[in-house]
């Protein structure tokens, strides 16, 4: 009889042992798949892709591999071209981020009013970002040869230049091209997140501030703004580390040209790996980017902070 | 809405003109790539700036078809897209799930993972990712892609599908998990057929991504028979930077599948988003 009870019970508990075992480990399950391919694909390289910095990897060199510390830190820090490239991408990141914001945001507020063909207009607009980057890139290099595209012989019309030139072969202004490329397509990216946003807020919030008797704009700025602040911030954040990371559309239609006036620092460090294999070199490079933008991402994070708490 | 109806009026002709110029902007590169492409060789330059030529072919189409290694490209980004999309979904619905239902301890820290190999300049990991994958016989291969593309996105697809999961109510799962289902069970039965439409945005999605994806393609592949249609395309400008025609087909026939994926599944995205959000 007591050893039943015995049995009984050393089975419940094992049983419960087991239950919260499983209780602990089954969101692992779900997840490890994911955390696993994480790990290995893309921490791992990581890991070894900074080890990279501080070492001689040239692809094509068998004898290279050897520690060199901190020199290519310093080479960096003596690289004209790095420097310039620094500079391309402050600018190009702040002006595409700025530009891509302002059309999605209008454009999200265009759709979050129902109007007839809403649906087909918020498909047709989308669509650009459908549409691959690198094939964005070719296009819009496209646009702007004067053999093949309409932009050149525009600009003549408006009297903005003199005979159709391809602004991508000019120098000083052969940043803009790419930059043009991104927004347009990004504006999407931007337009669906803002847009999900405006849906989000509750109806009766802005029935209550008309009853009120507050006009569009006073209701635009005490219950939109607010309420989309959040999403912008993390989206703005999100998107300039992506943009200043991309390094595509400007492989696709300048190469870092002419005369590294479109050299960002992602394509500089695709020029160095992929072209000169000097992948020391190039790691080196890519770990002063991560540092800026985990500086700039920390920076972000607690002027957000400060705002909520502030708020 | 208040106001008279000359105001109204005003408004909604300002509305339609701004959407109006949107649609233009956003489909005019578009109708460009398809005008090129179908203009004769003979009056590309001649009426360069024409919006329509003024004879129509699709000898571009089928000179890049028959004549150059395009197919096998086509083939090469199906596989690559659907592959990632089907193993991204997979894992992005597990994690997902995870994030979804339950709190545990580490979740902190896998957010935090999740959220920093999205910050990362990802050319980074391209020469290690060289090394690693070689001796792998790795390089030259669809597989390796595959693996590196479903690594990058999972991420984003993990807290879209967590969006989709908040959006299914609780109490139905647990409903069926009192009548004896197992967790599992419910999650079959009940979750997924209700989620079925955001799975399907994120495939979508994540094939659109694959398809466009050109560095990794470029470093890691370099034999034609694995070469992905973004790298095709790339060697063929760099080739033939004269035949516009072909090039602009090209573009055309690379466009077409991201198009009809992106047109269908556009609105759930925004749905997705908007669950997600009310509850963040």
């Amino acid at each position: 009889m007591t050893v039943a009870i015995d049995q009984s019970m050393a089975i419940r508990h094992r049983r419960a042992w087991s239950s919260r075992v499983l209780a602990v480990s089954e969101p692992w399950l779900y997840a490890s798949p994911a955390v696993i391919l994480l790990s290995a694909i893309l921490l791992v390289p990581l890991a070894i892709g900074i080890s990279y910095a501080f070492r001689d990897i040239q692809l094509l060199d068998p004898m290279s591999g050897g520690y060199v510390g901190l020199s290519h830190f310093s080479e960096i820090w003596n690289d004209a071209n790095f420097w310039n490239a620094l500079r391309n991408t402050l600018q190009w990141t702040v002006v595409s981020v700025i530009l891509q914001f302002v059309f999605g945001l209008i454009l999200a507020l265009m759709l979050n009013r129902p109007f007839p063909g809403r649906a087909v207009v918020q498909a047709l607009v989308f669509l650009p970002w459908a549409v691959p980057a690198f094939l964005s890139g070719l296009n819009w290099a496209w646009l702007f040869n004067p053999v093949v595209g309409p932009i050149p012989h525009w600009m003549v019309a408006l009297g903005l230049a003199s005979t159709p030139e391809n602004i991508l072969s000019d120098p000083s202004h052969a940043l803009w091209g790419p930059i043009i490329a991104i927004v347009w397509w990004g504006i999407p990216f931007f337009a669906i997140t803002l847009l999900a946003a405006l849906q989000s807020i509750p109806k009766d919030i802005y029935e209550a501030a008309e009853i009120d008797g507050a006009g569009p704009l006073q209701r635009f700025a005490s219950i939109t703004v607010p309420f989309l602040a959040p999403t912008i911030a993390i989206t703005l954040l999100l998107r300039a580390v992506w943009i200043s990371n991309s390094a595509d559309l400007i492989v696709v239609m300048t190469k870092g040209g002419p005369a590294d006036s479109t050299q960002i620092v992602a394509s500089y460090i695709f020029t160095q790996a992929f072209q000169r294999l000097d992948f020391g070199y190039a790691s080196a490079i890519a770990v002063v980017l991560l540092v800026i933008l985990l500086v700039y991402s920390a920076l972000l994070i607690f002027v957000r902070q400060k705002l909520i708490k502030a708020g | 809405m208040k106001g008279s109806p000359f105001r109204k009026t005003a408004f909604w002709v300002f509305h339609y003109t701004v959407i109006g110029l949107y649609v233009v902007v956003a489909l005019f590169p578009l109708y460009w790539l398809l005008k090129v492409s179908v203009t004769p060789n003979n009056l590309l330059y001649s009426e360069g700036v024409r919006m329509w030529p003024s004879r129509m072919t699709f000898d571009h189409y089928l000179s890049v078809i028959h004549h150059t290694d395009f197919p096998l490209f086509f083939r090469n980004s199906v596989i690559v897209a659907a592959g990632t999309a089907v193993f991204t979904t997979l894992f992005a619905a597990g994690t997902g799930y995870a994030f979804s239902r339950f709190v545990f301890r580490g979740k902190f820290w896998l957010i935090g993972l999740m959220l920093v190999t999205q910050m990362f300049p990802l050319v980074m990991i391209i020469a290690p990712i060289f090394r690693m994958f070689a001796p792998l016989g790795l390089t030259n291969s669809l597989t390796g892609l595959i693996i590196i593309y479903t690594a990058f996105n999972v991420p984003f697809a993990a807290f879209l599908m967590q969006s989709f999961f908040d959006a299914v109510p609780r109490e139905l799962e647990e409903a069926a998990m009192i009548d004896g289902a197992t967790r599992f069970g419910a999650l079959r039965q009940i979750v997924l057929p209700l989620t079925m439409p955001g799975i399907a945005a994120t495939l979508g999605f994540i094939f659109t991504a694959a398809w466009s994806e050109l560095l990794f393609a470029l470093m890691l592949n370099s034999k034609q028979d694995t070469t992905t249609f973004p790298v095709g395309l790339l060697t063929f400008v760099s080739k033939f930077s004269v035949d516009f025609g072909q090039m602009m087909a090209a573009g055309v026939l690379a466009l077409i599948p991201v198009c009809i994926f992106f047109f269908i599944i556009q609105r759930h995205l925004v749905q997705g988003l908007t669950a997600g959000a009310v509850k963040g």
